[in-house]
Order: structure tokens, then C-alpha cells, then sequence
């Protein structure tokens, strides 16, 4: 596969602040990249370089082996959808789309026919008299889109574009915005700060924080395997359990609560610097009422708190006993724990190759709300 | 700035700069400059130039010039008052009171007798309030007067004259900060039992300040500085000080003593704003917008 | 108080007799005015004396109606080609103006701006004497010291443009940096991402965005130049503006060809200020 983009040791400060850290990456040719990561990471600004709008304190950006960095913006192989879209409110939809074709010098039917198959491409035919202001938030975002695309670029870098959009249309774009990714077969480089988006439509992902990558891996990866606790936190729902790691005599490992509690490891740690550790359990990987006798599986009683009813993302609000810390537990709606009832008593429990566990950082740590 | 503009060319500013620069240096700095020059400067005996105070001298020397000076001063603020007295409520009429649907109508018609030249507007009132005018004749036929009055050249005509030809300097600026005045504000004060009065005084009159000074450094200045409506509907022997300027540059040719005159005028105008921003602590680049 | 809010009947009684009142003081000079022009008379007042069109079209001897009256043809289209100078200048550097405040960053910034507002608070009177001292010392100095008659810097055309060329860029600049505020930057950008070059970008986006706001500014400093008086006053030469001219017919004794003019004047205002008006609101709903 050929190599579409590739980004190496890119670096970008102003002034002090360090906003790009040196970060390399390789997009290959045809493939769906999403950068994911919390406001202020540094996402836009490395879009922006890749995009041509600030040129790096230090690094290389290649474009089909091809260092673009002496490449001014209106040369550089590749479009960008803007976060807020940028459609030229004075021009009327055809004349949007047909903006870059006419810049470069193509003239007559030659546009119409590449305005009216991009149009087709993004279910809007017949859209091309229509004014901006007289589009919806969806059709809008697939103007802009055809926009970029119309011009054939290498590579098409998406700004958070869904970003505007309700939760309803958003979930439908997502769809939407992968099939026509297959469909044109053009490497996409999507940055958002929403996990969803990201996992959902890219072939992988990179998850950011202050200026560097977390983690580079597929979408599934990310969610069974974060690198960091940070990575834990951002993708997907996670309890979090503060916890100190023991090992006992035949090797086994253990992360025990302050309240006394004690659950087996699946991987060995190294025990060296003895600290604080974070340990990860998805609410989804949580299950009620675990049958008895299975002796790989680690438990604890709670109390039920509330019921957090919410069709098919329904959870459980539960307190471990003699704990204050609350956790959320995965309620399935198939009709078996239909007994559970706010203030009930129940006992939660997970496999150990479901919790992941990572030394507590320092790092104040975005939180998801 | 995040956005930064990526590839500065130094020219695209050189290129906006040097009209702009052109235009303030040679129309605003240097002929201010020239008319302060000048205002200092002063002819001999033998006809040599030299500095001399004699042109302020002048000013202090003759009651009838600092007397103008004052008389003018005095009057362009109270005209000010009077304008922003009408005003506000006219204002408040038109943005909150007045059926949604009327209102850009209202404010085109308010907006559009301004737009015709001043000269045409003090024509309309001398020929309705002259002796022979509209008014007097209209009032001698149906018997209210016997014979007929002069109602032009007064105190009274001219400060009605100065009130409309200004008003919609205050007009403008006032209805643009009342519109974004929030319904709820107001609203919310009713309902917490404020009596009218209190509304004004504490929700709106605030509220609007901004737009109240704007206009009402706009109105003063073009009072002070109007020459056509108290020349042409005050009182013959109650001068305005800009026609003290004028009998000096164009009458008597005495470019140094109209100069010293000009400069009074413009120091004055900027000392009084000035006062009034001050007062109200507002910013005259906020004002201004 | 207001719409949403119960009024005492005496209350919206007096306010709405109130507003009639503004109403009738603000139009009734210009309507009189206006109607007295069709007045067959050779006094601007009342009585009636019947229905004329001979202060527009009359030939003489005693009734010269304006399309005849050579003094006021001749200064009104004086005044148009000060008008049509002074808007196209003040446009085009207020353009300028507008871009260098909005969107360049240089030292003294902040200085230059509070001198581009002060014509604002210049009484116009004081400009014309400034500028009129001042061109007379350049105009001297030229002729001293390099022999040079330099006749655009004496009283007349070039110089009234100057004079309200100077104070008119100020509304025209602000008119247009209130527009440029508002203007989305990132539309440059992705004008510019989609391969357009800096000249395509200010051409295409950028002054087409800005064209409600430059067209309404050249109608708003047309009209302010035809209709102004104060600094032209002393700026003026032998060929007289409108306004000038007007003045001092009303001055010396008038006829009703001043309410011909007046009324032709009003009208063309009037459609002048209500186009841009509409237009202007029609453009800030997009």
C-alpha cells in the first residue's frame, strides 16, 4: 500500500507553549485516520499543518513521499473541511462546489458534469441553484464535504465537521460520511473529540493528549486495550478503582482497595516503585449477580442506588459496601434483572483479563461528562 | 491568535497604510497643526509676521467674543438635553412599544427627513413661521391673530431649529443599544414590583448609556459647530461663535484671528466631551462604534 | 411600559399622542415645503393660489422654473461632481481603512484609530478653516520656493473634495469595519485551500462579502457630500455647491423655485436612504 501521508517528529510551539510535540504517523492510501482528543490537545493545529495554515516549528509533513512544506496552502494536494464549514455564504451551492475546479483553470460542461456527479455522490442532485442559508445543518455539511472532494485531493482533512449538528443527525452522518469514504476511496485524516465518531468510522485511530499521541492502534484496540490510563478514560466508559498492588506466593497478582477489597490481575507488573495504581473496569465488562463457584472471577456486594434507565445504554448507579465511590454497571434490557430495584443489595463481579491497570499519573485528566 | 495568517506579505499593510496615512497626515494632522500655527501668529506694525498671543488677547479683550463663546457653549449643551429628553422616548417607542411589524417602518421614517439637507429643513420651518409664513397666515384667517407675528429670529425658534436638525444623531445611536435591550430585563423588573420610573431609572437609562453618549457627543458637536440654523432662524444681533469665525476668515480676511477662533472651538469641543466621558466613564472608542 | 406589559389607558393615550406630535414636527416643514412648490404663486406661502408645475418647467419672464434656472442647474451639478468624487475616494481609502484596522496589526494601532475617529468630534467648520489655512501655506510654499502654481490648492472642486473627503472616510470607514468585523476569516481560508491565490481570495470572498457595506457606504457619503455646508463654506470657489447656492437665496429672499428644488431633493433622497435602508436589512439577514 502506498503511504498517503506521513508525518515525521512534527513539532509546533508558540511561543512557550508547546501545542504539536513531536509526533510522526502514517496514514496509508484509502484509509479512514481519525486524531482524537480532548479541546486544546493540539489536534487543530496539527490539521492546520498538515493543511498548509501554520507552518511547524520543526518536522516534516510528506505527501505522497512527496515533503510539502515549501508547498503553499493553495498547492498542497490535500482540502480541508472546516469546522464551521466555511460555504461561502455570496455564492449559491453550484458555485461553492465549483470554486477550486474554476481556480485551477476548468472551464464549461467539463465543471457542471464534476459539480453535478459530486452533488449525485453526496445525495443532494439538483441542490446546484440553492442558496447556503437555504440548506439544512446536514446538507450543509455535505456541501462542504462535496466541495473539498470534488477537487480530487490525496488527501481530504475533516475538521470536527459534525460537530454543529444535533445527536440525532450526527449518529446518521457518521454512516453516512464512512460509506462515501469506501465509496470515493480518498484517505481521510477526521479529528473530533468524540470517541464515538472516531471509533465508528476510522480503520484507526490516534488518541491525543498535550500535543503527543497516546495511542495509534484500531478502534477496537483502543477500547479492549488502552495504552494509558488517559486512553481508559477517553475511550469509552470506564470505572475507575484507586488502588495498591500486591503478589502473592504463587505468583498471582492483586489490586486491593482501601475498603479492603482484593481482585485478582491478569498480567503480571513490576512491583519495583511501589505507588498508587489506577485500575479500569468497563461497565459492560461488569456483570450482575455472577453465578457461584467460579473461582477466576473477582466480586464485590453493592448497593443499588439508582437505575439509570436509558433504552438500550441502560446502567445500574452502584455503591460497593463500605465504599462511597460509585460505580456504573451495564443493565441489559432482556428482561433477566427485571427484579433489580433501587436500594437493592447485589453482588457485581468481572473477569480479571476485563480490568486494565495503570500507574496513577499526575496529569489532571479531561473528564467526559 | 491561534489563526494566525500563515504567509504574512508585508505589502498587502503597506499598501492600506499609506492612503490612510495620507489621508489623516494631510487632511487632519497638518492642517490642525497649520490652524494652531497660525493662530499664534500675528502682523507688525511694518508688516512682518512673528508670534504674538494677540489673537487669544482679542478673544478676552472683547466682551462680545468670549460672550458668543459662552453663549454658544451654554446652548449647544442645552440643546443636547433637550434632544436626548425627546429622544429616549421616541427611542422606547419604537423598539418596544410600537407593533414589531411597524417598526422598520417607524425608523425609516424617522430616519428619512434627516437625510435631506439641512439648508432644505430650515427653509421648511422660515417659510412656515415667518411673518409672511404658512403659520401666521393660517392663523389670521381662522382669527387667532389679529395682525400677524414674527416667529423666526429668536432664542426659542433657533433652539427648535438646532433640536431638529440633530435629533436623529441621537435618534440612531439610541435606538441601536435599545433594541438588544433585553424584553425579559424589563419584564423581570415589573414583576419584582419596580414602578415605571424605577424601570428607567435603573434598567434602561443604564442600560443605554452607551448609546446616550454617542449620540450626545455627535448632537453637541454639530451644534457647536452649526453655523446655518442660527444664522438663518436666530436673532439678528445674537451670534453664534461660528459665525464670529467666519466674519473673521471670509469678512474681515483676518485668517490668524479666526484661527485663534477655530482653535478655541475645537478645544472647546474636545474639553467638554471629554468632561462628559469622564462623568459617565464610558470609552470613546466604545462610544464611538 | 411595554408590549408584553398592562398600560393605563391614560398612559398609552399621552405616549401615543405624544409620538404623533414628533411626528408632525418632524414632517411638516418638509411637507409644506414640498406642496408649496406646486403653489401658483411668487411667494413660497400660503393662500393658495392654484396648481402650478411652472417652478419645474416654467420659462420666464416673471416664473423660472428649475429646469431653466441656470445658477441652480449649474451648482447642482457642481454638487454632483463633488458628490460623485468625494464617495468614490472616501469608498475606496475607507475600504482601506477597514482592512488596515480589522486586519492588519502594526505599532500606534490604537493611535491611528483614534485619529481616523477624530473628524467625528472636528465641528465641520474647524476642518474647512484647517484645511483651507492649510492648502494656502502649501500653495504658498509651492509658489516661493519652486515657482509651482499649484490651482487644486486654492478654493474650489479639488478642494471641497478634500474637505469632505476628510470627515466623510470616517463614516465611510466605519461603515465598513462594522461589516468586516463580522466577516468569517476562515472563509479565506478555505477559499485559499481550495487553490484560490490572494488576489482570487480578496476578489471573490472578501470584497463580495463587502459589497452590501461598500455600496451602502458610497450612498451614504454621496449624500452626506451633496447636502453638506458647514466645511465646504470655506473651502468653495467661484462654482458654488447646492447647498451654498441655496443658502444664499434663502438668505437674500427666495422664490419657490428653492421648494421645486426641495421637493426634487427630498424625493431623491428619500428613495436614496429607503433603498439603502431596505437593502442594507435585506443583506444582514444572511
Amino acid at each position: 500500500m502506498q503511504i498517503a501521508l506521513s508525518v515525521k517528529n512534527l513539532t509546533k510551539k508558540f511561543g512557550d507553549f508547546t501545542a504539536v510535540n513531536n509526533i510522526s504517523f502514517e496514514v496509508e492510501d484509502g484509509k479512514f485516520f481519525s486524531i482524537l482528543g480532548p479541546s486544546g490537545c493540539g489536534k487543530t493545529t496539527l490539521l492546520r499543518m498538515i493543511a498548509g495554515f501554520h507552518k511547524p516549528t520543526s518536522g516534516i509533513i510528506e505527501i505522497r513521499e512527496k515533503n510539502v512544506l515549501e508547498v503553499e496552502p493553495n498547492k498542497r494536494p490535500v482540502n480541508l473541511v472546516f469546522q464551521n464549514l466555511a460555504l461561502f455564504p455570496m455564492m449559491n451551492v453550484f458555485e461553492n462546489i465549483a470554486f477550486g475546479l474554476r481556480r485551477r483553470g476548468e472551464k464549461g460542461p467539463e465543471v457542471d458534469k464534476k459539480v453535478n456527479v459530486m452533488l449525485e455522490r453526496v445525495g443532494l442532485p439538483g441542490y446546484g441553484k440553492k442558496q447556503i442559508n437555504q440548506l439544512s445543518g446536514g446538507q450543509k455539511q455535505r456541501i462542504a464535504i462535496a466541495r473539498a472532494l470534488v477537487l480530487d485531493p490525496t488527501v481530504l482533512l475533516l475538521d470536527e465537521p459534525l460537530g454543529a449538528l444535533d445527536a440525532k443527525l450526527r449518529e446518521h452522518m457518521k454512516v453516512e460520511l464512512k460509506k462515501l469514504q469506501v465509496e470515493v476511496g480518498t484517505t481521510f485524516v477526521y479529528i473530533t473529540h468524540d470517541q464515538s465518531e472516531a471509533m465508528v468510522m476510522s480503520d484507526y485511530v490516534a488518541v491525543m493528549n498535550s500535543g503527543h499521541f497516546e495511542q495509534l492502534d484500531t478502534p477496537q484496540n483502543l477500547y479492549s486495550n488502552p495504552a494509558s490510563s488517559f486512553v481508559a478514560q477517553f475511550v469509552g466508559n470506564n470505572n475507575k478503582f484507586i488502588v495498591g498492588l500486591k503478589k502473592d506466593e504463587s505468583g498471582n497478582f492483586y489490586a486491593t482497595t482501601p475498603e479492603g477489597g482484593q481482585f485478582l490481575l491478569s498480567e503480571p507488573f513490576d512491583l519495583q516503585d511501589q505507588g498508587t495504581f489506577e485500575m479500569y473496569v468497563r461497565p459492560e465488562a461488569m456483570i450482575i449477580n455472577p453465578s457461584q463457584g467460579n473461582k477466576a472471577i473477582n466480586e464485590l456486594n453493592a448497593d443499588v442506588k439508582a437505575i439509570l434507565f436509558d433504552g438500550g445504554n441502560s446502567r445500574l448507579l452502584v455503591v460497593p459496601e463500605n465504599s462511597k465511590q460509585e460505580l456504573i454497571v451495564a443493565l441489559p434490557q432482556n428482561h433477566q434483572f427485571d427484579y433489580i430495584k433501587a436500594k437493592d443489595k447485589i453482588r457485581v463481579g468481572w473477569y480479571p483479563e476485563s480490568a486494565v491497570c495503570f500507574k496513577k499519573s499526575e496529569e489532571k485528566i479531561y473528564e467526559e461528562l | 491568535m491561534k489563526n494566525s495568517k500563515p504567509h504574512k506579505i508585508r505589502w498587502s499593510f503597506i499598501i492600506f497604510f499609506i492612503p490612510v496615512a495620507l489621508w489623516l497626515f494631510l487632511l487632519i494632522v497638518f492642517p490642525h497643526l497649520e490652524l494652531l500655527k497660525m493662530s499664534f501668529t500675528g502682523t507688525d506694525f511694518y508688516g512682518k509676521s512673528g508670534f504674538t498671543l494677540e489673537n487669544y488677547g482679542e478673544f478676552f479683550k472683547e466682551p462680545i467674543y468670549w460672550r458668543t463663546f459662552a453663549r454658544t457653549a451654554l446652548y449647544s449643551i442645552f440643546v443636547t438635553f433637550i434632544v436626548l429628553v425627546i429622544s429616549l422616548p421616541v427611542t422606547f417607542y419604537i423598539t418596544k412599544i410600537a407593533k414589531i411589524k411597524s417598526q422598520g417602518f417607524l425608523t425609516i421614517l424617522v430616519l428619512i427627513p434627516f437625510w435631506v439637507s439641512e439648508l432644505i429643513r430650515v427653509y421648511g420651518w422660515i417659510i412656515l413661521l415667518r411673518e409672511s409664513g404658512v403659520i401666521n397666515k393660517f392663523l389670521l384667517k381662522i382669527g387667532i391673530f389679529k395682525v400677524p407675528h414674527e416667529m423666526l429670529y429668536n432664542d426659542i425658534t433657533m433652539v427648535m431649529g438646532l433640536v431638529y436638525t440633530s435629533m436623529l444623531f441621537m435618534i440612531v445611536p439610541i435606538i441601536g443599544v435599545m433594541e438588544s435591550l433585553d424584553d425579559a430585563l424589563i419584564e423581570a423588573a415589573y414583576d419584582l414590583g419596580a414602578k415605571k420610573t424605577t424601570i428607567w431609572r435603573k434598567i434602561i437609562i443604564p442600560y443605554v448609556t452607551p448609546g446616550i453618549m454617542s449620540g450626545s457627543i455627535i448632537v453637541f458637536m454639530l451644534v457647536l459647530g452649526s453655523y446655518l440654523t442660527p444664522k438663518l432662524m436666530g436673532g439678528k444681533n445674537a451670534l453664534w461663535f461660528t459665525e464670529q469665525i467666519y466674519n473673521s476668515m471670509i469678512i474681515y480676511f483676518n485668517w490668524n484671528q479666526g484661527a485663534a477662533f477655530g482653535f478655541l472651538l475645537l478645544l472647546l469641543s474636545s474639553l467638554i466631551i471629554f468632561v462628559a466621558l469622564k462623568v459617565t466613564r464610558q470609552d470613546f472608542k466604545e462610544v464611538v462604534k | 411600559m411595554i408590549r408584553t406589559l398592562p398600560n393605563s389607558r391614560a398612559y398609552t393615550t399621552a405616549y401615543r399622542l405624544f409620538i404623533a406630535v414628533f411626528f408632525i414636527f418632524l414632517f411638516s416643514p418638509l411637507l409644506i415645503t414640498m406642496i408649496l412648490a406646486f403653489n401658483n404663486s411668487m411667494f413660497p406661502s400660503l393662500p393658495w393660489k392654484g396648481f402650478t408645475l411652472d417652478w419645474f418647467f416654467g420659462r420666464g419672464p416673471d416664473k423660472i422654473g428649475i429646469f431653466h434656472d441656470d445658477s441652480n442647474l449649474r451648482s447642482i451639478f457642481t454638487s454632483i461632481r463633488v458628490a460623485v468624487a468625494v464617495s468614490a475616494l472616501s469608498t475606496l481609502v475607507g475600504t482601506m481603512a477597514a482592512f488596515l484596522f480589522e486586519h492588519e496589526d502594526f505599532k500606534f494601532k490604537q493611535a491611528f484609530y483614534f485619529l481616523m475617529l477624530a473628524p467625528l468630534v472636528i465641528p465641520g467648520v474647524i476642518l474647512g478653516i484647517s484645511i483651507l489655512l492649510f492648502t494656502n501655506a502649501v500653495g504658498l510654499f509651492f509658489e516661493d520656493k519652486l515657482g509651482l502654481d499649484m490651482r487644486f490648492l486654492a478654493p474650489g472642486y479639488w478642494l471641497v473634495v478634500f474637505g469632505q473627503f476628510s470627515f466623510i472616510t470616517t463614516i465611510t470607514t466605519m461603515t465598513i469595519s462594522a461589516r468586516l468585523k463580522k466577516f468569517d476569516r476562515t472563509l479565506e481560508e478555505a477559499a485559499y485551500n481550495l487553490g484560490a491565490n490572494k488576489l482570487e481570495v480578496l476578489r471573490f470572498i472578501t470584497l463580495k462579502y463587502l459589497r452590501p457595506s461598500i455600496v451602502g457606504a458610497a450612498a451614504i457619503a454621496f449624500l452626506m457630500s451633496f447636502e453638506n455646508f458647514n466645511t465646504t463654506l470655506f473651502l468653495v470657489g467661484s462654482d458654488q455647491t447646492l447647498p451654498i447656492n441655496l443658502y444664499l437665496q434663502v438668505r437674500d429672499g427666495s422664490t419657490p423655485v428653492i421648494n421645486a428644488i426641495a421637493f426634487i431633493l427630498i424625493t431623491f433622497t428619500s428613495i436614496v436612504a429607503v433603498a439603502n435602508l431596505y437593502g442594507g436589512n435585506k443583506k444582514n439577514q444572511t
